[in-house]
């Protein structure tokens, strides 16, 4: 749908130091990388903000490496580069695996890490990935640098506590614990899909578990990883996680399918450990 | 504002925010891309940016700058798909052609068979039953 395009504004910053100048002087200004969401909101008459800072440009954010073991993925790299990065590949194939499923190419080659996580969504497929692996959400702004974990990032239903100013810069990735990872995103079709249940696992000596689309928040699932780790049966650890989420009825799925399929992937991957 | 668009530079005066489907129609007067849904689920607009498949629909203009864009009518008429395409009846309507086409023609022959099918998972015809356009690109790749 054709949007009332001239009267929204883009700054183009030539630097990272500029942006974060520019977002400073004023708090209006919404960054922008991808736009994968911004006709979507524009076309449903929920735009926000006439006035956009493109960080597409600050390929400095885009970096994916390793730097004293910890994997380190720039907020602007897109699923099209995290899912051939070797880095991630090896370290965490469980967020390339995620990342070829988000939506289409298309999307994949302008869909960023850091829109995922800024949007919030409880669908969002990276997310239950990133909490499995418990990602550190670095934050700058002119007044520098803080590291938030993941958990305390995301406050509520598409709601973070990214503060006025500033910018995510990249996600921080430490070790993870020996172990299989498993990812599996259920969703209408095959591909390009919006997920009805998303679950990620670490099964090993530790076991993790995080899951999307099944509460207002992707959610790390500590009671069940507890009944996990205690010994527990796989029936308590499903009555368990049955307790943690909290899925609804919607137009992609019902609350009672969620929670059908959100067990049956929980037994999937733990059966054999 | 300057770009490369189908391999020659252009200056185009456009409002920063219009959609990159919108310019190349409208501003430029290249209307093979297509708008399907507007919305980033069809594919229908899809464009090459930098080389990569992306939908036009879903990108500023302001975005562009100096970036090189390829439209439907950048690909060579002598260029295998498009005779595949024709002779194997891949096109009904037609508003899905020139998505498909740029999809297929930035995958080359880089990718293996199977992935081919995955990658064209963001193009969506309602008329084909996409078995025409399958074979297409695989006779194209040949
Ligand atoms: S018109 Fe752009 S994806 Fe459908
Ligand atoms: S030929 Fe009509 S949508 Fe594909």
């Amino acid at each position: 749908m054709r949007t009332a395009a001239s009267d929204l504004e883009l700054v183009r910053p030539a630097s990272l130091a500029e942006a974060l100048q520019a977002l400073a002087g004023d708090p209006a200004l919404r960054p922008i990388a991808g736009a994968t969401d911004l006709f979507v909101d524009a076309n449903a008459g929920v735009l926000r903000g006439r006035r956009f800072l493109d960080l597409w440009p600050l390929r400095e954010l885009a970096r994916i490496e390793v730097k004293e073991d910890v994997l380190s993925v720039g907020a602007l790299a897109t699923f099209a580069n995290i899912a051939r990065a070797e880095a991630v590949r090896q370290r965490l194939p469980i967020l390339a695996e995620a990342a070829r499923q988000v939506g289409s190419l298309q999307i994949q080659n302008r869909a960023t890490i850091g829109g995922n996580v800024a949007t919030a969504s409880p669908a969002a497929d990276s997310l239950p990935v990133l909490l499995v692996a418990e990602a550190v959400v670095v934050l700058q702004s002119t007044g520098g640098q803080r590291r938030l974990p993941l958990t305390d990032f995301i406050t509520g239903y598409r709601r973070t506590a990214l503060a006025a100013g500033e910018l995510i810069a990249a996600f921080e990735i430490p070790p993870l614990p020996d172990g299989a990872q498993r990812f599996r995103k259920v969703g209408a079709r095959a591909a390009q899909a919006i997920s009805k249940v998303v679950l990620a696992a670490l099964v090993g000596p530790v076991a993790r578990l995080a899951a999307g689309s099944v509460a207002p928040v992707p959610l790390r699932l500590s009671r069940t990883e507890a009944v996990l780790a205690s010994g527990g049966s796989l029936a308590e650890a499903s009555q368990a996680l049955q307790e943690e989420i909290s899925p609804i009825d919607d137009l992609r799925s019902t609350a009672a399918y969620r929670r059908r399929v959100a067990q049956n992937l929980l037994e999937s991957f733990f059966a054999g450990r | 504002m300057r770009f490369h668009l189908n391999g020659r530079e252009v200056d185009v005066q456009a409002p920063a925010m219009k959609r990159l489907l919108d310019v190349l129609r409208e501003d430029c007067g290249l209307t093979g891309t297509k708008e399907g849904c507007g919305e980033g689920e069809c594919g229908s607009c899809t464009v090459l940016l930098e080389g990569e498949p992306v939908c036009s629909c879903l990108v500023p203009f302001g975005q562009v700058a100096g970036a090189r864009v390829m439209t439907v009518e950048g690909i060579p008429a002598d260029h295998p798909l498009l005779r595949h395409f024709v002779e194997q009846g891949a096109t009904q309507c037609g508003a899905c052609t020139p998505g498909f086409l740029l999809t297929a023609y930035a995958l080359g022959s880089r990718a293996a068979a199977e992935e081919v099918r995955a990658a064209l998972a963001g193009n969506l015809c309602r008329c084909t039953g996409y078995q025409a356009i399958y074979r297409s690109i695989k006779k194209a790749r040949a």
